[in-house]
C-alpha cells in the first residue's frame, strides 16, 4: 500500500518528524516499509559510516530551481509547427519557454490567455528524470536552442519530476497554486510503500495510517469530515442537501446476510464529470491508482483515505431498468444474492464472465449490475454522460470476495481489501466520503439521508487485561493505568478496574478475537504500542524439559561423517520428479502426486533416491571423477491417505579413481570394488559385524555379473554394483562404468551394532603370504572363511593381496595370494607359525581342493 | 727418520687439502693411513730400530697418525658439508607446481548450514523434533490457526496431493516445519495430560511452497524451528532466548532488532533482523542499505495452538521461531542464486 505523506499529513501533524523516523516508527510496529519512494522532498544525505535504513528512490526537489509559475500566453513557434512558445511568470520575472505537450497545444497561437494556467516551472540546471528516455534516467537541464529558439527552462510533466510515469502532457496545476512558490514547498512529497500483514487490513488507508502513527506518537488523530455534502472542505461553501430522500427512491433486500452484512447507498443528483481537482490526481497516482474522473476517483479517494471500496452506479440507468420491467413506482429495489450456477454478467472490463454460485451479485429487480466486491457490470458504469449517481457502500464475507476474485483472476484494490475484512461500520463511512468528494469535485447535489440496511453486527469483543497477563506472558510490568492508556491510544474503548482493563474493540477492526485468542490480540497492540524494543532480553527461568534425543537423527548425521571421510560428496535434491525421469533406472506403477504441479517434470514425489542422484551425476558427468551420496526420504503412496516416507541413502561412484596431476596421467575408472570397499568401512564405522555380500538379481537396473545383495545378519540392507550397461545408455554418462548403491537406512539402523575393539598386542605379529590354487566356483569368502577357522583366534588378519590366473595355474582354475597376520601374547617361534600354517593349508587342500602355490 | 716423518705428514697434509669427494677422502686414506702407507711401514719397522731410537720414532709416528686423523676428519667433514650444500641446491623443487589432490567428500552447504544452527541450540537445550514432509492440511495449516479460506494463506502457495474425499483436508507437501510443533506438543502431552511437561525442541527439514523456481524462489527449502513451551515463558524470553541464539550464530556483537509482524501461529509476532555481519550495519548490496538483515520470524506461540497441541493457555505460553539456512548461507556468502542449492553442480558444492 503507497501512502502519500502529504496525504497522511491531513491526519496527523508530523511536524518534527522525518519520512525515515516515520518509516522507521510504522516499520517496528509491523508496518514494514519496503520502499521510501521521494517526489519533491529533501532527501536524506549519509555521510560515510552513516546507515540508510530503507530502500530509497526519487528525487528531491530544488527549491530555488523549480517553482509554481503562471502561463500568460501561448504563442506559435517561429520554426516547428508541433512545438508553442509560453509566455510564462516565474514569480519574479517574465520567461520564454518552448514545449510540445499535448495537453497546452490546442492553446497555440492563443495569444493572451484570459485565465493563466498553472505550471511547474523548472530553472537551467534543475536534475530531473528525462521524460523521454526509457525509465528513470536523470539529467540536468541545461541551454540549448531548438530549432532556432533558446531554451534553458522548461514546464514538467509528473514523469519528470518523478511523480508517476505520466509523460503525456505537462502538470497542470490547480488555480490557487501560489506563483513563485517552490514547487517542494507546494506539493513535495514522498511515498511509503508499505506491506499490510493479513491482521493489518484495517490499515490499508491513510486514516489508518495515520491512526497507527497517533498511537506511536502520542499525538492527536484528526478525522475526516464526513458531513455528507454540507460544507466543502475547499472553498466552506455550502452545497446544499437538496430534493427527496434517497429512502423514497431506493429500497434494499439482503437475502444473506453472512455474505452481505450490510448494505448503504446514496444519492448524489446533477454531477458534472470532469477530471479531479490536480492535487488529488497527483495524491491518486502517488498511491498507485490512475485517476478516471471526478466520480470514479471520489470512490477510489475515499477508498484509500479510510479504507471502504465504494461502487458507483449510474442511477438513471437503474431507474430506465425499473421502467423496463413495467414498474410504474419507479422505485429502485437493491437485491444481493448469490449467483446461480452458469449466470452470466458482462463486467465493466467488457469481459462476459460466467459465475457460480460462490459469486455474491448486486442485482435490481431486472436482473444483476454488479459482481459484489469485486467488479461492476458495464450496463450501470458510469460514463461522461452520467449525470445522478447511486453509491454504494456494502460489507461483504471476505472469503466470498476471496475466492470470487481468485476465481475470476480479478485481484484489486476493493477485493485486496473485502477479502482481508473490512469492519461493516465503515460501509456508512464510506458512503459518506464519497458522497462528500463528489459533491465538492462535481458540483451535484446530495440527496437527504441514506438507505442502510445492517443485519449482521460484528460482535467487537470486550477483553478483560489484567497486570497479570502482561507480566505473564509479556514479561513487564505495566499499571491497568497504563495499559488502558496505551490501548485507548488505538482507540479501544478502556475502563479500569483496580489491576485490570475491560476494553473494547474499536469499530473499525475485525482482529480481536475473544476469550484467550482475544486476551493473546490484546496484548500484542499492548506491546507494539509499548515498544518491542522497550520490553528487555530475559532468560527463561522455567524448568528444563526431560532430555530426550533423536537417535535416528543421531544415526543418519553419523552415516553423513563417515561417508565425506570416505571422501564422497553429499548432493541434495528435489523431492519432485517425473515417472518418466526415474523410469530410465527403475519404473513405478504408483506415486504421491501432486495436483498443480509447476510443471510436468516435477509432478511426483520421488520413489527413487538414487534415481535423484544419478540425474545429479549425469549434470556433473564432465567431472573427471565423480562420487556422491544422497540421504533422504522417498514417498511411497498410500491410496488416500498419507503416504510412507521411508529414509534411503544411495551412492553413485564414476570416473577416475585417483586425481590426476601433473606428474600422474593416468588412473583406473573406479569399479564394483572401490564401491565395496567404501561400503565396507561405512559399515564397519556404524558397528555393524555379520555383514555378508551374495550376487543378487535383485536389482534390474545393475549388470547382472557385477550386482550384489548386502545382509547384516541375515536381514537384506541394500544393493550394489555396476550400473546396467542397457540402462547406462539411456543418461549422458562418459565412458566409464557407473557404480551405484542403495540402502534402506531404517533397515540398517536396526540392525543390531556390535560394540567391541579388539585388544592390540605389544607382542611383535609374524607376517606370511600363502597362495592357493583353487577352482573357480570357489568363492574368496570360502577360503577366507576356512584360514580364519583354522586359525583360530592366533590369526588376527586375513588380507587377500592378488588374484591370478594364467595358463600354468590351469584352466578353470585361479590362484588367491593372502597376507596373514599371526598374533599370540606371546612371541610366536617360527616352528609355532609354521604349525598354523601347514594346519591351513591340509584344511584348504581338504574342504577346496586347494593346492599351495609355491 | 724423525724427517722422513715429517715428510710423511707434509706430503699428506698437503694432498689433503686438494681433495673434495668422499671416495678420494677413502683412496687418501688408504694410501696415508692404510696398511701399506708409509707410516704403516714406519710402524711396522720399528721392532728393527734400536732401543734408544724407538720411543722417539714410535711417539712421532704416533703424533703424525693423530695429527692425520684429525686432518682427515676435518676435512672430511668439510667434504661432508660441500656434498650435501651441493645435493640441497640440486634437488631444490619448483615449488609454485600445483599440490597433488585427494578426492574430499563434503557435506552439503544445507547440512553444514543446518548442524551449525542445530549445534547452538543443542547448547542451549534444544533437542532436535523431526516429522513428516506429506502432510494433511490440518496439521500444517487448521491446528496451526490458519482456517480454511483465511488470507493468511496467501502467504504460503502450497503444493497439494491428488487424493479423493478428503473434504477440507487435503494431502499437501508442507510449507513449514511447523506441523511439527503439534506432532511434538502432543506427543509430550501424551505422557502426562493432566501436566504435560515443557518443551524445548528444534525443528529441522525440507518445505515446499508452490513457487517458480527463479534466482530468487524455489520450491523446497530447509527450515529450522525452535519451540518452546512451558509455564512462565514470556515475550522478554523469547527476545533474550534470539539475542542470545544470534550471537552465537551471528558473531558476539550482532544486534537485533525485532519488529511487529504477523504469523497466524504466533501472537504476539515479529521479525527479527540482525545487524548486517557483511558491512557491520554501515549499509552495503547485501543488506540493500538498511544495515539490517532480516533473518527470521518468531512470536509467543498462538493460545489456539497450544490448545490444539493440548497445552491450556491459561497455564502454559511459549514462543517459536523459524529460519531459513539457505537464506543464511545466500547472505553470508553473497549467493545471489537460490538454484545452486539443489542444482548439486560440483564446482559449487566443492567451494564448502
Ligand atoms: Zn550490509
Amino acid at each position: 500500500m503507497k501512502i502519500p505523506i502529504s496525504w497522511l499529513k491531513d491526519y496527523i501533524d508530523l511536524d518534527g518528524l522525518s519520512v525515515e523516523d516515520i518509516a522507521r516508527k510504522l516499520t517496528l510496529a509491523g508496518l514494514e516499509v519496503d520502499e521510501i519512494k521521494y517526489a519533491g522532498l529533501p532527501m536524506p544525505t549519509y555521510k560515510g559510516g552513516e546507515k540508510h535504513e530503507f530502500k530509497t528512490s526519487g528525487i528531491a526537489w530544488d527549491k530555488e530551481k523549480l517553482v509554481v509559475a503562471e502561463i500568460r500566453e501561448v504563442k506559435e513557434h517561429p520554426n516547428a509547427d508541433r512545438l508553442t512558445l509560453l509566455d510564462l511568470f516565474d514569480g519574479k520575472e517574465n520567461q520564454t519557454v518552448l514545449t510540445g505537450a499535448p495537453n497546452i497545444f490546442h492553446l497555440k497561437g492563443t495569444g493572451k490567455l484570459a485565465k493563466s494556467i498553472k505550471v511547474a516551472y523548472a530553472k537551467e540546471g534543475t536534475m530531473l528524470y528525462d521524460g523521454h528516455a526509457e525509465g528513470l534516467q536523470l539529467m540536468t537541464l541545461k541551454r540549448t536552442k531548438i530549432r532556432g529558439v533558446e531554451s534553458y527552462s522548461m514546464v514538467c510533466s509528473e514523469k519528470e519530476l518523478g511523480i508517476s510515469e505520466e509523460h503525456e502532457g505537462i502538470i497542470l496545476l490547480d488555480d490557487d497554486a501560489p506563483v513563485g512558490m517552490p514547487l517542494a514547498e507546494y506539493m513535495g512529497d514522498a511515498v511509503l510503500d508499505i506491506s499490510i500483514v493479513p491482521n493489518m487490513a484495517r490499515n490499508a488507508n491513510v486514516v489508518g495510517i495515520a491512526r497507527e502513527l497517533a498511537a506511536l506518537t502520542g499525538r492527536e488523530l484528526k478525522r475526516p469530515t464526513m458531513d455528507n455534502g454540507r460544507r466543502t472542505k475547499k472553498s466552506g461553501q455550502s452545497s446544499a442537501v437538496n430534493g427527496q430522500s434517497v429512502t423514497e427512491l431506493v429500497e434494499i433486500e439482503i437475502t444473506n446476510p453472512e455474505l452481505n452484512p450490510r448494505f448503504v447507498a446514496g444519492l448524489i443528483r446533477d454531477i458534472e464529470i470532469k477530471p479531479s481537482p490536480y492535487y488529488i490526481q497527483r495524491r491518486l497516482r502517488l498511491a498507485g491508482i490512475r485517476p478516471i474522473s471526478n466520480i470514479v476517483d471520489a470512490t477510489n479517494y475515499a477508498m484509500l483515505d479510510i479504507g471502504q471500496p465504494l461502487h458507483a452506479f449510474d442511477y438513471d440507468v437503474l431507474v430506465s431498468r425499473v421502467g423496463q420491467i413495467g414498474n410504474l413506482s419507479h422505485k429502485i429495489k437493491i437485491i444481493t444474492r448469490a449467483a446461480k450456477d452458469g449466470e452470466k454478467l458482462t463486467t465493466l472490463d467488457g469481459k462476459e464472465r460466467e459465475l457460480t454460485s460462490a459469486n455474491v451479485l448486486v442485482c435490481d429487480e431486472k436482473g444483476s449490475l454488479a459482481m459484489a466486491g469485486v467488479m461492476g457490470g458495464a450496463e450501470s458504469e458510469v460514463t461522461d454522460k452520467t449525470r445522478n449517481i447511486l453509491l454504494e457502500g456494502a460489507a461483504w464475507n471476505f472469503i466470498n470476495i476471496r475466492k470470487t476474485a481468485k476465481q475470476h483472476n480479478l485481484p484489486s484494490e476493493a477485493s485486496f481489501r473485502f477479502s482481508r475484512g473490512v469492519h461493516p461500520a465503515m460501509a456508512e463511512q464510506g458512503v459518506k466520503r464519497g458522497l462528500e468528494l463528489m459533491a465538492e469535485w462535481s458540483g451535484g447535489q446530495i440527496a437527504p439521508d441514506l438507505v442502510d440496511v445492517y443485519l449482521l453486527k460484528p460482535k467487537d469483543p470486550t477483553i478483560t487485561v489484567t497486570t497479570k497477563d502482561v507480566k505473564r506472558l509479556l514479561g513487564i510490568d505495566l499499571t491497568a493505568k497504563q495499559i488502558a492508556e496505551l490501548l485507548t491510544r488505538l482507540e479501544f474503548k478502556c475502563t479500569v478496574d483496580k489491576n485490570s482493563v475491560k476494553a473494547k474493540t474499536p469499530p473499525h477492526r475485525l482482529d480481536i478475537g475473544e476469550g484467550a485468542i482475544g486476551l493473546a490480540d490484546v496484548l500484542e497492540e499492548v506491546a507494539r504500542v509499548y515498544g518491542y524494543d522497550r520490553i528487555p532480553e530475559t532468560r527463561m527461568s522455567d524448568s528444563l524439559p526431560p532430555q530426550v534425543g533423536n537417535p535416528r537423527h543421531e544415526w543418519e548425521e553419523h552415516a553423513r561423517d563417515i561417508l565425506t571421510s570416505l571422501g564422497v560428496q553429499e548432493v541434495v535434491s528435489y523431492r519432485m520428479t517425473s515417472p518418466e525421469r526415474e523410469s530410465r533406472l527403475v519404473a513405478h506403477d504408483e506415486y504421491v502426486t501432486l495436483a498443480n504441479p509447476i510443471a510436468p517434470e516435477r509432478r511426483v514425489m520421488r520413489r527413487s533416491l538414487l534415481a535423484s542422484l544419478l540425474e545429479n551425476v549425469e549434470k556433473n558427468a564432465r567431472a573427471e571423477s565423480i562420487s556422491m551420496f544422497e540421504i533422504g526420504s522417498v514417498f511411497e503412496p498410500n491410496k488416500n491417505d498419507l503416504p510412507n516416507e521411508p529414509r534411503k541413502f544411495a551412492i553413485a561412484m564414476t570416473g577416475l579413481r585417483t586425481q590426476t596431476a601433473w606428474d600422474v596421467k593416468d588412473s583406473a575408472s573406479f569399479d564394483f570394488y572401490d564401491m565395496k570397499g567404501r561400503l565396507e568401512l561405512l559399515l564397519s564405522g556404524l558397528r555393524l559385524a555379520s555383514v555378508s555380500y551374495t550376487p543378487t538379481d535383485s536389482a534390474p537396473f545393475l549388470h547382472p555379473g557385477k550386482a550384489a545383495q548386502v545382509s547384516v545378519n541375515g536381514q537384506t540392507v541394500g544393493v550394489f554394483g555396476e550400473l546396467h550397461p542397457l540402462v547406462k545408455e539411456k543418461y549422458d554418462f562418459e565412458d566409464s562404468p557407473v557404480i551405484v548403491a542403495e540402502f534402506d537406512l531404517d533397515a540398517l539402523r536396526n540392525a543390531t551394532p556390535t560394540y567391541g575393539i579388539a585388544p592390540v598386542s605389544e607382542f611383535p605379529p609374524v607376517l606370511e603370504d600363502i597362495a592357493v590354487i583353487v577352482d573357480e566356483s570357489v568363492t574368496a569368502e570360502r577360503v577366507e572363511g576356512l584360514i580364519k577357522q583354522t586359525g583360530g583366534k592366533i590369526v588376527t588378519r586375513v588380507r587377500l593381496f592378488d588374484v591370478y590366473r594364467d595358463e600354468k595355474i590351469g584352466a578353470g582354475k585361479k590362484s588367491l595370494a593372502y597376507n596373514l597376520t599371526y598374533q599370540s601374547e606371546k612371541t610366536l617361534t617360527d616352528a609355532e607359525a609354521a604349525a598354523i600354517r601347514t594346519k591351513i593349508v591340509k584344511r584348504l587342500e581338504h574342504e577346496v581342493g586347494a593346492k599351495l602355490r609355491s | 727418520m724423525l724427517d722422513q716423518l715429517n715428510e710423511i705428514e707434509k706430503a699428506a697434509l698437503e694432498s689433503l687439502q686438494s681433495i673434495t669427494d668422499s671416495a678420494a677422502l677413502e683412496a687418501w686414506r688408504v694410501s696415508h693411513l692404510g696398511r701399506s702407507s708409509p707410516l704403516m711401514s714406519v710402524f711396522a719397522g720399528l721392532g728393527k730400530l734400536s732401543k734408544e731410537e724407538r720411543p722417539a720414532v714410535g711417539s712421532g709416528a704416533n703424533r703424525v697418525k693423530v695429527a692425520l686423523e684429525a686432518a682427515l676428519e676435518e676435512r672430511s667433514k668439510i667434504v661432508k658439508e660441500a656434498a650435501l650444500a651441493k645435493s640441497l641446491e640440486e634437488e631444490s623443487l619448483d615449488v609454485t607446481l600445483p599440490g597433488r589432490g585427494v578426492h574430499v567428500g563434503r557435506l552439503h552447504p544445507s547440512t553444514q548450514q543446518l548442524r551449525k544452527v542445530m549445534g547452538i541450540l543443542a547448547d542451549m537445550g534444544f533437542q532436535i523434533y523431526t516429522s513428516r514432509e506429506v502432510e494433511t492440511d490440518e496439521y500444517n495449516f487448521q491446528l496451526l490457526n490458519f482456517p480454511p479460506n483465511h488470507p493468511a494463506r496467501d502467504m504460503q502457495d502450497t503444493f497439494f496431493v491428488e487424493a479423493d474425499g478428503r473434504g477440507d483436508n487435503p494431502i499437501l507437501l508442507r510449507t513449514h516445519t511447523s506441523p511439527g510443533q503439534i506432532h511434538a506438543m502432543r506427543e509430550y502431552a501424551a505422557t502426562n495430560p493432566d501436566n504435560p511437561p515443557p518443551i524445548r525442541i528444534a525443528l529441522p527439514g525440507m518445505c515446499f511452497r508452490y513457487e517458480q523456481i527463479t534466482a530468487r524462489s524455489e520450491i523446497q527449502f530447509n527450515q529450522v524451528e525452535g519451540l518452546v513451551v512451558g509455564e512462565n515463558i514470556t515475550f522478554a524470553d523469547l527476545k533474550g532466548t534470539l539475542a542470545d541464539f544470534a550471537r552465537r550464530m551471528f558473531g558476539q556483537h550482532a544486534r537485533v532488532r525485532f519488529r511487529a509482524s504477523y504469523f497466524p501461529f504466533t501472537e504476539p509476532s515479529a521479525e527479527v533482523d540482525v545487524e548486517c555481519f557483511v558491512c557491520g550495519g554501515k549499509g552495503c548490496g547485501v543488506c540493500k542499505n538498511s544495515g539490517w538483515l532480516e533473518i527470521l520470524g518468531c512470536g509467543m506461540v498462538h493460545p489456539v495452538v497450544l490448545q490444539n497441541g493440548g497445552y491450556d493457555p491459561a497455564r502454559y505460553s511459549g514462543f517459536a521461531w523459524g529460519m531459513g539456512p539457505e537464506r543464511q548461507l545466500m547472505l553470508r556468502y553473497k549467493i545471489d542464486d537460490i538454484r545452486y542449492f539443489w542444482g548439486n553442480d560440483l564446482r559449487f558444492l566443492e567451494q564448502f
